[in-house]
């Protein structure tokens, strides 16, 4: 999958579907320009934050927390070795952008964080990469030969005497190391179990260091903010929503696949670069920001832009940019089985809410789907979710609550007919057709 | 226990952390004492513990707690389906029972001819690629609809 289309793009501007990726197409394309010019203009780490706070660019990993500030957090005065970690651990599903940044442009990754570094003063760090594309991975770690060929890592870079090693370490198969907390113990070679916050990685991190972790594409955004400059980084998208994402468009569309859209874009613009709604059918809903984000049916999604105020202010998040797309022939019970099915398979198990909660919202779900359901399943449902959130060690609680929450605000009708009546209300051949493996009913 | 090969690679890993800090590198080491053996039996994990400095059991519960780790043999060749929200859309369910009709198993279970293994997969990152599966850890394939899996299944020896 390469970047499949764009509107006004940013990051993606001259990428090749993914051929282009060597140090010196990134260069042809005025990569590394931003760091040199860092070093011969000494710009001060100071001065760096400052101007990442000014192009208000937020973290796209999900909780799209202000990035200048996060750098800000970290001590300046601390001289014992801090560390700059990049999240490309990915598993939220429907989200699939950090492997095409990798794929397409490794190098801004590097640029990003190799900034960052200079930035927070940090001497080390590491990009967590998910075990499960491996072809990436050795590509970014052939990225990163170049980069230190180059100059561009490593000791005293470009003459700057500044120091900055960095080194890819891979996942093997663990959702919830891609909660920032359970990423450190993972790289620290432990089981990926999420810490009890506060401390944040600001003041205790990676071995106990002050450390500043933040996504693939987040990085990737800090050269070409530094070189077209903060503000014309805010005006790219609207206030509060500065610049452009990716979004990953998965489901029931003509051609799934990544787009970058200044943040703001209205959802019918994205639904329409993404080729539209497969075979013609009808929009019956989304899930705008990963499976973790609340579902909106047709309606309410239509008439949103793409960005974090307008997602929040229909009632769910923008989250990863993750667009699960959703047809007439989606059974939602069906739907929502799936996902709490993985919450429960992916929880660390360190909560009592979590780990038993996480069970019973599935084997719920799972006996509605199934023809078993009960009439008092809905309430007690809602009585789980109210139970897990807010009583966990980390978000994964929340995240599996929140998908409880939205399919059953939008979509009671569909788990009572279920209950009611030991089925689907739509038809098992209408279903099968939603999914065109057979091809039979493009 | 390993080859002088892995040994170098686990060597390298060891170079990507601080003095001292070897442990990091067990996911890594794991991963290819895995890929040398075809699965892990834990005198593999228990060689890769001492190599590292590390308790056993520390390094046990690395291997149990992350989905790639077999902790029991495996076919030659481990299919694992994405069944995912998102491939379950555009056909990663239908992929699997494809699958399993084919190849005459269930999820979890190995041909007689110790040929296939398969399993359910967790969201790869690929979900636009749908139907995903990804071969013994290492190779992504995408757009995994009969004729391709056909066609995959007949290439693997
Ligand atoms: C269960 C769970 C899974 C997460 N998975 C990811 C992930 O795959 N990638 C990611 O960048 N952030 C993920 N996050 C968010 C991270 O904890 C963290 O907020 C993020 O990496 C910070 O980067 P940012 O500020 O650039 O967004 C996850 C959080 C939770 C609770
Ligand atoms: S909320 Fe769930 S995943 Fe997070 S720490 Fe608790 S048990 Fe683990
Ligand atoms: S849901 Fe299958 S790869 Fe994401």
């Amino acid at each position: 999958m390469a970047i499949l289309g764009a509107l006004n793009p940013i990051l993606t501007v001259g990428w090749d579907g993914g051929a282009a990726w060597r140090l010196q197409d990134y260069v042809k394309r005025g990569g590394y320009k931003a760091l040199g010019r860092i070093f011969e203009e000494r710009i001060s780490p100071d001065q760096l934050i400052g101007e990442i706070k000014k192009s208000g660019l937020r973290g796209r990993g999900g909780a799209g927390f202000p990035t200048g500030l996060k750098w800000s957090f970290m001590p300046k005065d601390f001289k014992d070795g801090k560390y700059i970690v990049c999240n490309t651990d990915e598993g939220e599903p429907g989200t699939f952008k950090d492997r095409d940044i990798l794929r397409g442009n490794p190098h801004a990754v590097i640029e990003g964080m190799v900034i960052a570094a200079y930035a927070v003063g940090a001497a080390r760090g590491y990009n967590y990469i998910h075990g499960e594309i491996w072809d990436i991975y050795k590509r970014f770690e052939e990225a990163l030969d170049e980069a230190r060929a180059a100059g561009f890592v490593g000791k005293n870079i470009l003459g700057s005497g500044f120091d900055f090693e960095l080194f890819a370490h891979h996942g093997y198969g663990a959702y919830i190391c891609g909660e920032e907390s359970a990423l450190l113990e993972s790289i620290e070679g432990k089981k990926g179990q999420p810490r009890f916050k506060p401390p944040f990685p600001a003041s205790v991190g990676l071995y106990g260091k002050p450390t500043t972790i933040n996504n693939t594409e987040t990085f990737a955004a800090v050269p070409f903010v530094l070189n077209m400059g903060a503000e014309a980084y805010l005006e790219a998208g609207k206030p509060n929503n500065a610049g452009t994402k990716l979004f990953s468009v998965s489901g029931h569309v003509n051609r799934p696949g990544n787009y970058e859209i200044p943040l703001g874009t209205p959802f019918p613009v994205l639904l329409e670069m993404a080729g539209g709604m497969r075979g013609g059918r009808k929009l019956k809903a989304c899930i705008p920001g990963g499976s973790s984000a609340p579902v909106l049916p047709a309606e309410v999604i239509m008439a949103c832009t793409m960005d974090y105020d307008a997602i929040g202010k229909a009632g769910s998040m923008l989250g990863s940019g993750a667009v699960i797309v959703m047809d007439e022939t989606t059974c939602m019970v069906k739907a929502l089985e799936r996902l709490s099915y993985f919450y429960h398979e992916e929880s660390c198990g360190q909560c009592t809410p979590c780990r038993e909660g996480t069970g019973w919202l599935y084997a719920i779900v799972h006996r509605i789907e199934h023809g078993a359901g009960r009439p008092e399943d809905l309430d007690l449902l809602r009585g789980i979710t109210a139970n897990i959130m807010g009583r966990t060690v980390c978000a994964l609680g929340d995240a599996a609550s929140m998908p409880v929450q939205g399919f059953l605000k939008h979509f009671r009708d569909e788990f009572e007919y279920h209950i009611e009546n030991g089925k689907c209300l739509v038809p098992p051949e209408v279903q099968r057709a939603g999914s065109t493996f057979f091809k039979a009913t493009v | 226990m390993l080859t002088k090969e892995s040994i170098q690679k686990i060597d390298r890993e060891i170079a990507k952390y601080p003095a001292g800090r070897k442990q990091s590198a067990v996911m890594a080491a794991l991963a290819i004492a895995q890929e040398e053996l075809g699965w892990l039996p834990s005198e593999a994990i228990e060689f890769v513990a001492n190599y590292l400095d590390m308790p056993p059991i520390a390094a046990y519960e690395v291997a149990s707690f992350y989905n790639m780790y077999d902790l029991k043999p495996v076919g030659r060749h481990k299919l694992t389906v994405c069944t995912n929200l998102p491939c379950m859309l555009s056909g990663g369910v239908d992929a699997a029972e494809y699958l399993k009709k084919k190849l005459g198993i269930g999820f979890n279970e190995t041909t007689p001819d110790g040929r296939f293994t398969l399993k359910e997969g967790e969201c790869m990152g690929a979900c636009g690629d749908a139907p995903v599966m990804l071969v013994s850890n290492r190779r992504m394939c995408g757009g995994m609809r009969p004729d391709e899996i056909d066609k995959l299944l007949e290439e693997l020896e």
